[in-house]
């Protein structure tokens, strides 16, 4: 163990202090709403909840997953998400390949014209009405008229331009074509940062919100992140309006904290798998266009 | 290149185009995407510049000149208007004065962490917020200020008890706990996410530097000051550049679900006033527009502007 000096010492334990501190401050939320919705009405009432949950009831899982509407909404965000990052990886797995490519006439100003979406947008009502023009308010036009973004590309495309480039010549001179060596060659010696954009594209599938609000009138269509807002909006004023509450075991805020513990549930399971990527990926990408 | 084949340019392009067109295929779904998603949109500005009638199309609606944007800086939506524009650089300049810091603080401290192990713990652990949805951490927080007739959410409690925020008060619906709730919700959402770049930063930093400065005496507090932070200046300036850049663009699906017809005088922001005006319950295009134009071009014009500062102040840039 090196030799450290007092300031050195001190610095040292406020780090560890200051980093617990902010460790906890993360979690503590997420472990809050798990332990009240898993306890009673009356000790959540009556503010006994602090950490632990008390008075357990599981009452408010079963209405969840009883719930006709929780599960279309769930169903539908799976479509959206599978289908969603399929289509925007194709998107930016082509695009990336070609925009690293220095054979590629005018790289620089396709490059160009890709980053300057990432600082001009033609503003939210303009793209409005442009998806109600191409009518992608509905179920397909969610997946193909979303989710493909200038950054994630970059990043792709940064990790396309540092594969040696001796292994595409000789390739080339075993005759392989432009198709091949993109997908054996480039795709396989790229996996860490396409997992990385993969999970980025996922979870912004998972948990887009807004334009499936704006756009999808139809609720058997609407994704999970929507059906949890109105859950939320209208629970509470059931609460503050309801007098049959007082007959049940739980408490309204119960119920929205278990629908908000079970639409987080599928992030937190892959989270400790995923997280060595994206690390590595944002590193690896860099921050510049 | 393209100025040494000038003659016969149109021709040889062509000829390249063919000999590889597989290359030139693939690009065909990028480009045809960004068009349909990105730049027709922005031909729809000009609906700003219109009165919008949906039967007549963005192009065959009547032009009205600078009516609509007359309309919001000196007409009846002015108030609103100035409201959201003030509250937009106000709430990005708290973002940036509390926010920025913090995952610098928090990448320096990760960097002092002996214990590998523990480390990555909290580091993943700091990073998980950041991959919530807006949804679930908006819902999360209005539970937990919750102020009601026979329960308080945690926080709520908490300030109650503190004298912070007097009982009965509902935080969610009172102007002046708008911004706060707004930039904390922020920083704990994404500080640790945030941090993950400067940590890169300051692992990139040579340890003969810190030899150095061992070797003339200097203590911890000279390290972070002479060596650390120089050493991130780098990744500092250009986090800056971009912070600046989407000043304007201030979350605005966070405020929009954290906010209340009751607190829009400090919370309404120029994209969440252009949406309401813009597009919902029949609003007006026009308007909503012109207020998403000022929004993007002040936004265009603080990246360019942040760039060129820094690019002669400190010889990092974006571009």
């Amino acid at each position: 163990m090196e030799r450290l000096s007092k300031s050195e010492i001190i610095f040292r334990i406020l780090s560890y202090f200051f980093v617990t501190i902010f460790a906890i401050m993360c979690l503590y939320p997420i472990i809050y709403a798990f332990s009240v919705s898993i306890s009673g009405k009356v000790a959540y009432e009556s503010g006994q909840i602090v950490f632990f949950p008390k008075d357990l009831q599981i009452d408010v899982y079963n209405i969840v997953l009883l719930d006709k509407g929780f599960w279309i909404s769930y169903t539908n965000t799976l479509f959206y998400t599978i289908f969603g990052t399929a289509w925007s990886m194709f998107i930016s797995l082509t695009g990336a390949y070609v925009l690293s490519k220095d054979k590629l006439l005018g790289k620089r100003k396709w490059n160009f014209l890709l980053v300057f979406t990432m600082w001009f947008s033609a503003g939210m009502v303009p793209l409005y009405l442009n998806y109600l023009e191409l009518g992608v308010n509905n179920k397909w036009g969610m997946v193909v008229g979303f989710g493909v973004q200038a950054y994630n590309i970059i990043l792709l495309r940064n990790a396309f331009s540092s594969v040696p480039k001796d292994i595409e010549e000789a390739a080339r001179m075993d005759g392989s074509n432009e198709f091949q060596i993109f997908t054996k060659i480039y795709i396989p010696m790229s996996k860490a940062a396409i997992a990385t954009v993969t999970l980025f594209y996922a979870i912004s599938r998972w948990n887009g919100y807004y334009w499936s609000r704006m756009l999808l009138k139809n609720a058997q269509e609407q994704p999970l992140q929507v059906y949890l807002r109105t859950l939320i909006e209208n629970y509470q004023k059931l609460y503050d309006e309801s007098v049959v509450a007082g007959n049940l075991a739980y408490a309204a805020d119960s119920l929205v904290y278990a629908i908000i513990i079970c639409s987080i549930i599928p992030v937190l399971v892959v989270y400790p798998y995923i997280q060595k990527y994206f690390t590595r990926g944002v590193n690896l990408g860099g921050v510049k266009g | 290149m393209e100025i040494k084949m000038r003659e016969p340019k149109a021709k040889k392009i062509f000829k390249e185009i063919k000999k590889e067109w597989q290359l030139y295929l693939l690009l065909l779904p990028i480009v045809i995407w960004f068009l349909l998603f990105a730049y027709k949109p922005m031909t729809g500005l000009i609906v700003a510049f219109e009165r919008f009638e949906p039967s007549d199309g963005i192009f065959g609606s009547e032009f009205k000149g600078l009516s609509n944007f007359i309309n919001i800086t000196s007409g009846i939506n002015k108030t609103a208007f100035w409201g959201a524009f003030s509250n937009t650089f106000i709430i990005s300049l708290y973002g940036l004065l509390f926010g920025f810091p913090i995952p610098i603080i928090l990448a320096i401290l990760f960097s002092e962490i002996g214990s590998e192990g523990y480390r990555k713990i909290t580091q993943t652990i700091t990073y998980l917020p950041h991959f919530l949805s807006e949804v679930t951490i908006t819902g999360i927080v209005i539970t937990l200020v919750y102020s009601g007739a026979s329960s308080r959410g945690i926080v709520a409690q908490v300030l109650n008890t503190l004298n912070i925020v007097p009982e009965g008060v509902k935080i969610i619906e009172t102007p002046n706990y708008f911004r706060p709730m707004y930039i904390i919700t922020g920083i704990w959402k994404e500080s640790g996410y945030n941090s993950i770049v400067y940590f890169a930063a300051i692992m990139g930093i040579s340890p003969v530097m810190y030899e150095a400065l061992k070797v003339d005496g200097g203590n911890k507090w000279q390290e972070i000051r002479y060596v650390t932070i120089p050493g991130m200046a780098p990744t500092l300036i250009i986090m800056i550049i971009m912070r600046i850049g989407r000043m304007l663009s201030v979350g605005y699906e966070r405020v929009l679900l954290l906010y209340h017809p009751n607190t829009y005088v400090t919370a309404d922001v120029l994209s969440t006033l252009e949406q309401r005006l813009g597009i919902e319950n029949g609003g007006n295009p026009g308007i909503g527009s012109a207020i998403g134009i000022f929004n993007s071009v002040i936004g265009f014009a603080l990246v360019i502007s942040a760039n060129k500062i820094s690019r002669q102040v400190s010889k990092t840039s974006l571009w």
